[in-house]
């Protein structure tokens, strides 16, 4: 075993994100500092609207930051060309993809891209990671259906498996769990804890699920209007994070039992 | 398990389907020529005029032309992510029209000099060439500050707009027999083309194949959208300037030699798909050549009317025929496959 809790995977140093606007910059989240390390599952959490989004898109370099620095294994982000970003860091977004005409285990061979040549020919070893990354999710039984054919549940697992595929230290994914029932929801949180505890790798997702996140989560980044927060589950309770979510006037938070309570 | 299909035997047929038709298509035609003839004059012991200098060449132009559109349109329906999308979404026809509107029809407005050299079929092959080329120009420019690819598919229909309404105003101001030089034109043609001219052709042909063939991968991955592409290493401005690179140089050419062929380059692809039921462009590419190859064939066949004089416009050929065979898959599969 190595000493797997003090190797960080990711890094931001006084990150300011937002949006330019010709001469305008729109500030969304500033003074940022958080630090993803390996093996670790960190929950994002934060009301609509809070930059949660941005922040994500910010760290796998869709949009510039404004300022501040990003460290991707103690390299700044912006070092990195698209091709070496794409070996170190996998997406599940929440677009939905463009062809649904493709088999299951052809996307899932797409995470392959950026290891194959010029006519994306798989090797062996291709192979044999996209079957590894089908047993991980289990979705054997998918392997042959084509994408129109699966439920957003199944399709969610396609895709995680599809990033594993892509083999990178750290998979983000935002918002995996929306539109998924509750059953689903679970399984999916539980399917990357399961994940990052048999792979080692680190994954990062943002999620309205708070109380599921906080049962499962090793590490949670809480974003609310005045900061960004980050810290084990636990901690953050006793600290009171999570009442600084909302406003008060119709949930409050439960520090007893990690949830959060209508108020009657 | 195999984890793709690999599509041998559809293959296999397709190929000896696409000899078959070449072979009819070279015997058919308003002169019936006995078939030891056919076989002699394309070994060599025997020369025949019509084969050697007319059916030949056609028959090539009709394989060069029914590929490279299946395949434009192919690459445009995988860039645009929409159905609908062919060939000619990028204005090109329309710029090639522009030109050659310009050259039939302006004669008039520019006069003189201009006038002596517009019966010669190299002025519209040029004309042609550089109105597509133009407006491809333009288009290129624009695809290069605009970040969503949708707008371009958008801008190219607007050039198409703006180009017919520029025919429109020219063919108002010219004369019947201009009119008519314009309008056959636009019925296409595979029969023109001499030797010569199809070498030129196959050239800038496989400029657009080869372009087409490299992209494979980029196509590939942006099955997942452009935002994964980015995340799976794909730089999406420079693989998008390459696709639309090799639509042009195909749509391009094939428009200026042939005029603009409706409807091939738009169903193609989803008569492949229909028999080829993957997205993977490794298969799709050659499927769609050898489908475009033989549609055309059949296609050229038929516009010939064996043994009769009569030569129907391919243009209407393709749509008339193709058309319907098209609602016919849909409505039977029900599923258009994209």
């Amino acid at each position: 075993m190595e000493n797997k809790n003090q190797h960080t995977i990711l890094k931001t140093k006084n990150l300011t994100i937002g949006y330019t606007s010709k001469k305008e910059e729109n500030t969304i989240a500033t003074n940022i500092n958080i630090v993803l390390k390996k093996g670790e599952l960190i929950g994002l959490v934060g009301g609509n609207g809070i930059g949660k989004s941005t922040l994500l898109r910010t760290i796998s370099q869709v949009q510039p930051k404004l300022s501040g620095s990003i460290f991707l294994n103690e390299k700044p982000l912006e070092n990195y060309t698209n091709l070496d970003l794409a070996k170190s860091m996998s997406l599940v977004l929440t677009e939905s993809i463009s062809s649904k005409n493709l088999s299951v285990f052809e996307l899932i061979a797409l995470g392959r891209q950026p290891y194959t040549n010029w006519v994306g020919n798989l090797s062996n070893t291709d192979i044999t990671i996209v079957n590894n990354a089908i047993s991980q999710t289990n979705i054997e039984d998918l392997k042959h259906k084509k994408c129109f054919e699966l439920s957003d549940g199944q399709l969610q697992k396609v895709m995680i498996a599809r990033a594993l595929a892509q083999d990178t230290d750290l998979i983000i994914l935002d918002e995996p769990t929306t539109h998924l029932d509750m059953y689903h929801k679970v399984y999916i949180l539980k399917l990357l804890q399961k994940l990052v505890k048999e792979t080692g790798k680190t994954i990062l997702f943002s999620s309205h699920e708070i109380d599921l996140a906080i049962q499962l989560c090793d590490t949670m980044i809480v974003m609310n209007k005045t900061e960004v927060t980050s810290n084990s589950p636990c901690l953050l309770i006793q600290q009171g994070t999570f009442s600084t979510l909302f406003p008060e006037d119709l949930i409050s938070f439960d520090a007893t039992t990690g949830t959060f309570r209508v108020k009657k | 398990m195999p984890e793709t299909k690999t599509y041998k035997l559809p293959f296999l047929l397709l190929s000896i389907l696409l000899i078959i038709c070449f072979f009819a298509n070279i015997s058919l035609g308003s002169v019936s020529i006995p078939f030891k003839t056919i076989f002699e004059s394309l070994t060599g012991t025997t020369d025949n005029y019509i084969i050697q200098a007319y059916r030949l060449p056609k028959a090539f132009t009709a394989i060069l032309v029914g590929s490279g559109l299946g395949i434009s349109g192919l690459l445009m329906q995988t860039l645009f992510r929409n159905p609908l999308a062919g060939p000619f979404v990028l204005g090109i026809t329309s710029g090639a029209s522009l030109g050659v509107a310009l050259i039939i029809m302006g004669a008039s407005v520019f006069g003189g000099v201009f006038a002596t050299l517009l019966i010669s079929k190299w002025s519209i092959v040029i004309a042609a060439s550089l109105g597509s080329f133009l407006v491809l120009l333009i288009v290129l420019i624009v695809s290069a500050k605009v970040r969503d690819t949708m707008a371009i598919l958008i801008i190219g229909l607007m050039f198409g707009s703006i180009t017919a309404a520029i025919v429109s105003v020219l063919s108002y101001f010219s004369s019947a027999e201009q009119l008519q030089q314009y309008i056959f034109w636009g019925f296409g043609s595979l029969g023109n083309l001499s030797w010569q001219e199809l070498g030129v052709f196959f050239i800038i042909y496989s400029f657009g194949i080869l372009i087409s063939i490299l992209s494979i991968k980029g196509l590939n991955t942006l099955l997942l959208g452009e935002n994964y592409a980015k995340s799976l290493g794909l730089n999406i401005k420079q693989s998008r300037l390459i696709i639309i690179i090799a639509t042009s140089l195909l749509a391009g050419t094939i428009t200026a030699f042939a005029g603009p062929i409706a409807f091939i380059g738009l169903a193609i692809p989803h008569l492949t798909r229909q028999i080829f039921n993957t997205a993977n462009h490794k298969i799709l590419l050659p499927a769609v050549f050898l489908f475009g190859a033989i549609i055309m064939l059949i296609c050229d066949s038929i516009a010939q009317i064996p043994n009769s004089d009569y030569t129907l416009p391919i243009n209407a050929i393709t749509s008339l025929i193709g058309a319907p065979v098209v609602i016919w898959l849909l409505v039977r599969k029900r599923k258009m496959l994209f």
